[in-house]
């Protein structure tokens, strides 16, 4: 597969600030790459250097095989994208605005045009100020889909969309995917990428701290496990790579990183299984591990209990 | 099931009932504080501006003009119809004192610009607040209904009161003989109402119209109305400048009756008209206009759909309000055409001063002169429509257009190509009012032309105007109230240069200032050449430097 995205430590600052400190971002052509991190973790700034918005202060940056600042033009004809945070312009119909945003990236398809209308169930014709912020998003995310554009960068582009029109997205971008195109989907909401990613990658800091396919992912993570056993179990707050232990009665629970998962079910079935239940690290536990000694800073509990 | 530890919920016994009143006005002592903290920059410049340029202005009309002789001929100078209508009354020319070259000169200067402060002061903390969604934010705290207004018109208030105060302490001290403290108090309480005045206007407009713009553009066009009716007025028989409350403040004629009593149908006129702003405010929703926004086309016109047809309409309105603007004020003094050889004839020191213009009649050297205050005003225009770009960005709304197959270039070269083109479109009808109305108050059908010309041979100017603030913008994004200095220089040239005797240099440091004096000079074709050459100079490094910044 050849690369959508290539970006190697990128650096941008803004006056005292470090907005990306040495991002390596790799984006597949044809998959649907979920980039994950809180506000203000470098997402859109990331997404502001591939549009040519903002020239970065070192590191490099390849898309679709050009440079995002020398060929800006060439790159938008081929692009298509959603910020998060839509503004519209106050006098012209949100119609108005889809037909304008569509004719400057090219060609106006008017069938997929009205189609995408009413499928997210937008009335074209009112003005851009009387637009609620999920029929602004909705504007946006019509102008961008309508295209016959290969790669969609779209930061963030559910937020303020209700859970009707997050499924009819969903779909949409599923059948973007379908149609071999490239997909860059910034969110926090961790549903929707887990949905929806083929890969992920997690921003902290302006640096990409993990990325890989879900599975992958999952596997440098912890599992949690719940296990009944007939005796108490030995050995377990012993062993390196068991957290978060918990033990009632005869019922035990914890997590264990993924390379001591299988040492440490050996432990529980020593000890006489009756009960085992245990889940693959959800997204949201993968972030956590990322994130979690900011949460812990703050005063939120973050043992066992807490990652569920 | 993360345990944290929420803020305990203050259960608060329920507030005891108040007055109506005391409710709605809940919260505006912190958002005056507040407002007060955000523009404390912006106010003190303002304030401070125009209160130093005035004292150097009474500094300078003293040196100027030390003995009574200088002062009579500069009051037989100032007789004519184009001073008078940029001035005042013609009542302050009898005994042409410092003190009355103040009242006369500067009085309805203060009043425009005071006037002008307001409007901006009043729409940016209520309209432009409720646009933006932050105001929504403030009134789900416990803020009342009428909050936002009252805080923004003490806001307002606060400037113009210590501009107010400032002169009246100033003045005095200065130490120019009939400078008195009563006259300068009457000379500051006018300014101040002024100031009081268009704010309340401006309560009223922005309960009008749910854009801001729209809002201190009506507010604006009230003022430039009152503005132009009594520089009629004052031009005329002065029947007209009783229709204008800034007429009825420059008859108030400080330092020279010291009358206070036009200042009580102006503050009356204050009070009615916030208090209208308050009863409108009570009868609409937050965030809408009191007319209902109707459904549009639900498709664009493929006319839309390229950079420059994007760029003209989004200033399709304010061009249209400026190009009938100034067809209006042109065909204010384009009427006085007629009038103006027999009312100049009589005054010898009118006839000197306007044939160093060189102009064959008087009536050209008339039309000459107040060309340029026209062509000033449009610069106005140019400034703004330069600007939009800076508005787009800073609204985003230009990353989305970016991001399409719209190079940077071509983006801000159609917001350009649309302001170039507007600015000569708002010349061109300033052109074609005082031209019609010159021609029939004249009587002389060729004058129509003569002084369309004369209003287009400014587009070059107008041109470099777009071309300097093109430039600020497109390097200096953040600095773009610099663009303001070229017609702000050009106006307080313009405007106090003369009285103050200035060297002829300084204007001509001014685009304006390089413009032939059409009809009363020839036509010499190197200025606009010149100016033209400037103006694409600075366009293409406008556009070099855009290229090279980050987008906000």
């Amino acid at each position: 597969m050849t690369k959508a995205i290539t970006l190697s430590g990128l650096r941008k600052t803004f006056g005292r600030t470090t907005a990306l400190d040495g991002l390596d971002l790799t984006v597949e052509t044809g998959e649907v790459h979920g980039f994950l991190g809180p506000n203000g973790s470098g997402k859109s700034t990331t997404i502001r250097v591939l549009l040519g918005l903002l020239r970065a202060d070192g590191g490099s940056a390849r898309m679709l095989g050009k440079d995002p600042w020398h060929d800006a033009v060439e790159l938008h004809r081929r692009l298509a994208y959603v910020p998060g945070d839509v503004e519209l312009w106050p006098n012209l119909t949100g119609g108005e605005a889809i037909d304008l945003l569509s004719r400057l990236r090219g060609r106006l398809d008017r069938r997929r045009r009205d189609e995408l209308i009413e499928r997210f169930d937008l009335d074209p014709t009112k003005k851009g100020r009387s637009y609620s912020k999920g029929n602004r998003q909705k504007v946006a995310i019509v102008a961008a889909l309508a295209s016959d554009a290969e790669l969609l960068l779209l930061d963030e582009p559910t937020s303020g969309l209700d859970p009707l029109m997050e499924v009819v997205f969903q779909d949409v971008v599923r059948q973007a995917k379908q149609e071999g195109r490239t997909v860059l989907l910034s969110s926090h909401i961790l549903d929707e990428v887990e949905k929806l990613g083929d890969r992920v990658s997690i921003i902290r800091h302006g640096r990409v701290v993990q990325s890989g396919t879900l599975t992958e992912l999952r596997h440098l993570t912890r599992t949690t496990v719940e296990a009944r056993t007939l005796r108490p179990v030995a050995g377990l707050d012993a062993m390196t790579g068991v957290h978060g232990l918990h033990t009632e009665g005869d019922l035990v629970r914890f997590s264990v990183d993924g390379a001591q998962l299988d040492a440490a079910v050996r432990l529980l079935s020593a000890a006489g299984l009756r009960a085992l239940l245990s889940h693959p690290p959800t997204l949201e536990e993968l972030m956590l591990r990322h994130y979690g000694d900011e949460l812990a800073a703050n005063g939120h509990r973050l043992d066992g209990e807490a990652l569920r | 099931m993360t345990a944290t530890s929420a803020a305990p919920a203050t259960g608060r016994a329920a507030a005891p009932r108040r007055p109506a009143a005391r409710t709605n006005l809940a919260g505006t002592a912190a958002l005056l504080r507040f407002a007060l903290r955000r523009d404390r920059l912006r106010l003190s410049a303002w304030v401070l501006g125009l209160w130093l340029t005035t004292l150097a202005s009474a500094d300078s009309v003293h040196t100027v003009y030390p003995t009574a002789a200088d002062r009579a001929a500069i009051a037989q100078g100032s007789a004519g119809p184009a001073i008078l209508a940029m001035s005042g009354p013609a009542r302050y020319l009898a005994d042409y004192t410092w003190g009355a070259m103040l009242g006369h000169r500067l009085l309805g200067l203060l009043a425009v610009l005071a006037g002008l402060l307001s409007i901006l002061t009043v729409t940016r903390h209520t309209r432009a607040e409720e646009e933006s969604g932050r105001a929504e934010l403030l009134r789900s705290a416990a803020v009342g209904r009428h909050a936002p207004l009252a805080a923004a018109l003490a806001t307002a208030a606060v400037a113009d009161l210590a501009l107010g105060v400032l002169l009246a302490a100033g003045l005095p001290a200065l130490g120019i003989p009939g400078l008195t403290a009563a006259g300068s108090a009457l000379f500051g309480a006018a300014t101040a109402l002024a100031g009081l005045l268009f704010a309340a206007v401006a309560a009223v407009t922005v309960q009008l119209s749910a854009h801001a713009r729209t809002a201190s553009g009506l507010a604006l066009a009230v003022l430039g109305g009152a503005y132009a009716l009594r520089a009629a007025g004052d031009a005329g028989s002065g029947a007209l400048s009783w229709a204008s409350p800034i007429g009825w403040l420059q008859r108030s004629y400080p330092f020279v009756d010291d009358r206070w009593w036009p200042l009580l149908p102006a503050l009356a006129l204050t009070a009615a008209t916030a208090t209208a702003g308050f009863a409108l405010s009570s009868r609409r929703d937050h965030g809408a206009g009191l007319r209902a926004a109707r459904p549009g086309p639900a498709g664009g016109s493929p006319a839309l759909g390229t950079p420059f047809g994007l760029a003209l309409r989004l200033h399709r309105g304010l061009l249209g309000g400026f190009a009938v603007a100034l067809l209006l004020v042109g065909a204010m003094y384009g009427s006085l055409l007629g009038d103006a050889d027999s009312m100049l004839g009589n005054v010898d020191r009118i006839r000197e001063a306007l044939d160093r213009l060189g102009g064959h009649t008087l009536a050209d050297s008339y039309a000459a002169l107040t060309m340029l205050v026209v062509a000033v005003v449009g610069g106005v225009h140019a400034v703004l429509a330069t600007l939009r770009p800076r508005v787009e960005e800073s609204a985003g709304r230009a990353v989305p257009v970016l991001a399409t197959g719209v190079s940077r270039s071509a983006w801000l070269g159609g917001h350009l190509a649309a302001a170039l083109l507007g600015s000569t479109a708002v010349l061109l009808a300033a052109g074609v009012g005082f031209g019609l109305a010159g021609a029939i108050s004249s009587g002389d059908g060729g004058a129509f032309l003569r002084l369309t010309g004369a209003a287009l041979a400014f587009a070059p100017a107008q041109w470099v105007t777009v071309g300097f603030a093109a430039a600020v913008y497109g390097w200096l994004p953040r600095a773009t109230p610099l663009a303001w200095l070229v017609p702000g220089y050009a106006f307080v040239i313009g405007y106090l240069g003369p009285l103050l005797d200035l060297p002829a240099g300084l204007e001509r440091l001014s685009p304006y200032g390089q413009v032939p004096r059409l009809p009363a000079a020839a036509m010499d074709w190197t200025p606009p050449a010149v100016l033209t050459l400037v103006a694409a100079a600075l366009i293409v490094l406008a556009l070099a430097g855009f290229r090279r910044r980050d987008i906000d």
